[in-house]
């Protein structure tokens, strides 16, 4: 597909009075925001750094809204992104200038909870978190837990594939999405999946899970619900070089554990978070391991001893062991603090999401540290370290002329070593448009007509999202020649 | 391109121009699976061989005509297994047909599907381009998720020439129980296990006979037992490892064997014919010479689907599997001619009408 088809929306003109009227006639009063005040807060999600007033933004509120909204959007040719919570990191829900922001803000009802069947049926704006909440009575939850949980919403979760801190055990959103209600450009309504643990046809449930709101937009799902393990403990080690902790992480596997939760902080990441939620990390450490078990008292009392042994051997300094739940949760408090408390003490960051094979992790911190002088910014390192799924948090001051460029080309960079390493440039925060760029290095232009071609197949004239996850050839022939060395 | 690539490339190439349908085949050991076999075959075990594997990053990666017992073979060496315990259904068993057919053995209600495991494929298309998709990594959400698309697609929207999936370690014990309960009463106890923290790995019933697998931590085993009850079965093993390959005394029949996915709190169903239930009441088995149309229909009243996995060859030409409602079926065509613009992939494996 060429470019002008994938930037149609924005380059037609679009008869702006005309779509409101009709927009007005589908959607309830004060479903549609139009003045520069009330879209001000949808210009952006998690992404800060990319600003975009939208043309409109639509809050509807029932099922046939939204498709009526998107059957308009099709025949007017008006681009529509779809938004949850606004807390995606990549700029997944970053408005088109001359484009529609569809809200589901409104869809917050929690369906039905089976505990027999351990399902929940949710509708796409309920917050993740307040489906463990609902499932906590009956001894279950819904397992992947982004960080962002208490705000993020299932739909942009199954956008995004999102995972969270306990994934190499309990898997992504793609693993724990049993059903899909989605409604495509066109107005149709299908449902993919079901209540069976398989169905016929092509497994259209993990093409639409993590197609970052391009394909279709979710109108309900039915999520798995796990039982809640009768206990968790977690081990915190301190070591004295990043490489030492990073050999850990393959030696904990190496001995045939798979633990709940396996993360890493360098020591830039745990003091920020220590001046701010006090979590008790070792600050004399230069990278602190969290290593969760969870099972039987008598399994974690097992599993605990045998991640003991395995850190103690890996030249652990400290080894602590959390004494009870309050303690615990305190330790994960600091961990998933970690974003914001990085946000406190610089102006601005970016927040990267390469995936790298284990066993490079100690090579890539090494590479990040050699990076931070060269392009002379401060990063802290927050690490899904079990997945081997980096989070390096690049400090910058976007009122310094330059600092916001020479972020990005960091940024980039790092993204570049992560496919270098065989791995990727996003392990969970999508592509968006932050990533869009660097598609170009992972992919060959064939891989990506390809995607392309997906799209078409649900969204011909490329109205959902556009400009998103997966970029023009046009856009890889220029990023190839002004990218930054090493681009390949 | 490296290897067979480039005589596979050929033979699509060619029969892409020709618009003649391949048939893409390993040991043919799950011939028997799907719709009609149509076309000249491409045999992929000229591909085979481990082109990675580290035990510590969990993922194996492997020719699409690397031998199943291969690679068994080398994770057990290392402690590890594939998870979703494919079936093999004969000797020559390949990675390509147990991704390609997406089939899991009894472990699968506890770990995870054939495509769960997926991290990333090497495939080429109906253009004879080679393409890559995922990677090695165990998070990846670069793209649409093409990868974990190619598992169960039957080989209808391109060969598979690597598949890197994820591994995990073995248990460090294994107990398999008896207990005695008729199907309800069965279904009622796997259903309440389910909603518990228990190391259930499998489980089977048939005939008023429940067994289940633990797995795990030798603690965890140990109290799961106390809990659960029942008496413990000898060798265990060799049990799941018959049913997993459908060699137990049921799976031997003259009768059509129909395969059907319903949600597990399903009731049981009243349908003519012996059934078999494994994991923990999702998957059930039936024996019956009931007319298609009447299984199909108690199969989508209780929530899911059925499949015409064994013998009724005379009804196989309607289909293996349950039709799709006419949206799917319209993404799904639409699909097919993104992969495989000449319709030469296994033309009507999966669905009927392409």
């Amino acid at each position: 597909m060429g470019d002008g088809v994938a930037e149609r929306g924005a380059i037609d003109a679009i008869d702006v009075s005309g779509a409101i009227a009709a927009l007005r006639r589908i959607l309830p009063e004060r479903g549609l925001l139009v003045s520069d005040e009330e879209l001000r807060p949808y210009e952006c999600d998690g992404l800060t750094a990319y600003r975009q007033l939208p043309l409109l933004v639509a809050l509807p509120e029932t099922e046939a809204q939204v498709v009526a909204v998107l059957k308009l959007c099709q025949e007017i040719g008006l681009p529509v992104v779809a938004r949850g919570a606004g807390t995606g990191l990549s700029g997944g829900a970053t408005p088109v200038r001359q484009g529609l922001v569809l809200s589901l803000a409104k869809f917050m009802r929690i369906l039905e909870v089976d505990p027999v069947a351990r399902t929940a049926r949710v509708e796409p704006g309920v917050r993740n978190l307040a489906i463990s909440e609902a499932a906590a009575r009956f001894g279950l939850y819904y397992a992947p837990d982004p960080s962002s949980q208490i705000a993020c919403t299932i739909g942009g979760n199954i956008a995004e594939n999102s995972g969270g801190v306990h994934c190499l055990k309990y898997g992504l959103t793609v693993h724990n999405v049993l059903r899909l209600r989605v409604a495509l450009i066109d107005g149709e309504v299908i449902e993919i999946g079901g209540g069976a643990l398989d169905s016929p046809g092509f497994d259209l449930l993990a093409l639409l899970i993590g197609s970052e709101g391009m394909l279709g937009v979710v109108l309900e799902a039915t999520v798995k619900l796990t039982p809640k393990p009768q206990l968790a403990q977690v081990v915190m080690a301190s070591f004295g070089d990043v490489v030492s902790a990073g050999n850990a992480v393959a030696r904990i596997i190496a001995a045939g554990i798979i633990p709940a939760g396996l993360e890493m902080m360098d020591r830039a990441a745990t003091a920020a978070v220590e001046a701010f939620v006090h979590a008790g990390y070792d600050l004399s450490a230069a990278a602190i391991l969290l290593a969760e078990s969870d099972g039987t008292p008598e399994e974690v009392a097992e599993e605990i001893a045998a991640m003991r042994a395995v850190l103690e051997a890996s030249g652990a300094t400290d080894i602590r062991v959390s004494a009870d739940e309050t303690e615990r949760l305190r330790f994960w408090a600091g961990r998933k603090a970690a974003f914001p408390a990085v946000g406190r003490i610089t102006p601005d960051y970016l927040c990267m999401d390469g995936t790298i094979p284990r066993k490079r992790v100690a090579e890539m911190l090494t590479r990040i540290e050699e990076l931070s002088g060269e392009f002379g910014l401060r990063c802290a390192n927050v690490f899904h370290a079990g997945d081997g799924n980096l989070h390096p948090l690049i400090m910058f001051d976007a009122n310094v002329p330059g600092e916001t460029e020479r972020a990005t080309g960091f940024g980039a960079r790092i993204l570049e070593l992560s496919v270098e390493m065989g791995g990727t440039i996003t392990g969970e925060h999508g592509v968006g448009i932050e990533k869009v760029r660097q598609m170009c290095v992972q992919f060959s232009a064939r891989e990506l007509s390809l995607f392309h071609a997906v799209k078409a197949a649900f969204d011909p004239e490329a109205l959902l999202n556009p400009g998103k996850a997966v970029p023009t050839p046009r856009r890889c022939s220029e990023y190839r020649l002004t990218g930054t060395p090493g681009a390949h | 391109m490296d290897d067979f690539a480039a005589y596979f490339a050929e033979q699509v190439r060619g029969a892409a121009a020709a618009k003649r349908p391949l048939r893409i085949r390993g040991s043919g050991s799950k011939d028997f699976y799907g719709g009609p076999l149509e076309g000249e075959v491409l045999d992929t075990r000229r591909h085979t061989g481990i082109v990675g594997y580290d035990p510590t990053e969990l993922v194996i990666t492997a020719r699409c005509g690397t031998p199943l017992t291969e690679i068994e073979a080398a994770l057990a060496g290392a402690g590890q297994m594939l998870a979703f315990e494919p079936p093999h259904f004969g000797d020559g068993a390949t990675l390509g047909g147990a991704i390609a057919t997406g089939l899991s053995g009894p472990r699968r209600v506890a770990a995870g599907s054939a495509r769960d495991f997926v991290l990333g494929v090497k495939m080429m298309n109906g253009r004879a381009e080679v393409l890559n998709f995922g990677g090695q990594v165990m998070k990846n959400v670069a793209g649409y998720d093409v990868s974990r698309l190619m598992a169960g697609a039957m080989g209808c929207l391109g060969l598979l020439l690597e598949v890197s999936l994820k591994v995990l370690p073995l248990p460090a014990t294994e107990t398999t129980l008896r207990l005695e309960a008729p199907q309800g009463r069965a279904l009622e106890l796997l259903n309440g296990w389910a909603g518990r923290p228990l190391p259930i790995s499998a489980s089977c019933w048939e005939d008023d006979a429940l067994m289940l697998r633990l797995s795990g931590a030798n603690a965890a085993v140990a109290a799961a037992r106390r809990q659960i009850g029942g008496e413990r079965v000898a060798d265990g093993a060799a049990f799941w490892r018959a049913l997993r390959e459908q060699q137990a005394a049921f799976f031997a029949d003259e009768l059509p064997l129909w395969r059907l996915s319903l949600p597990s709190v399903a009731a049981q169903l009243d349908l003519p014919g012996a059934q078999l239930l494994e994991w923990g009441g999702s998957l059930r088995w039936l024996k019956s010479g009931a007319t298609p149309e009447r299984i199909r229909a108690a199969a989508t009243r209780a929530g899911g689907h059925a499949t015409l996995f064994r013998g009724g060859e005379e009804d196989r030409a309607d289909g293996a599997f349950q039709t799709l409602p006419s949206p799917l079926l319209a993404l799904n065509r639409q699909l097919k001619r993104v992969f495989d613009p000449a319709g030469i992939f296994n033309p009507g494996r999966m669905i009927r009408e392409f």
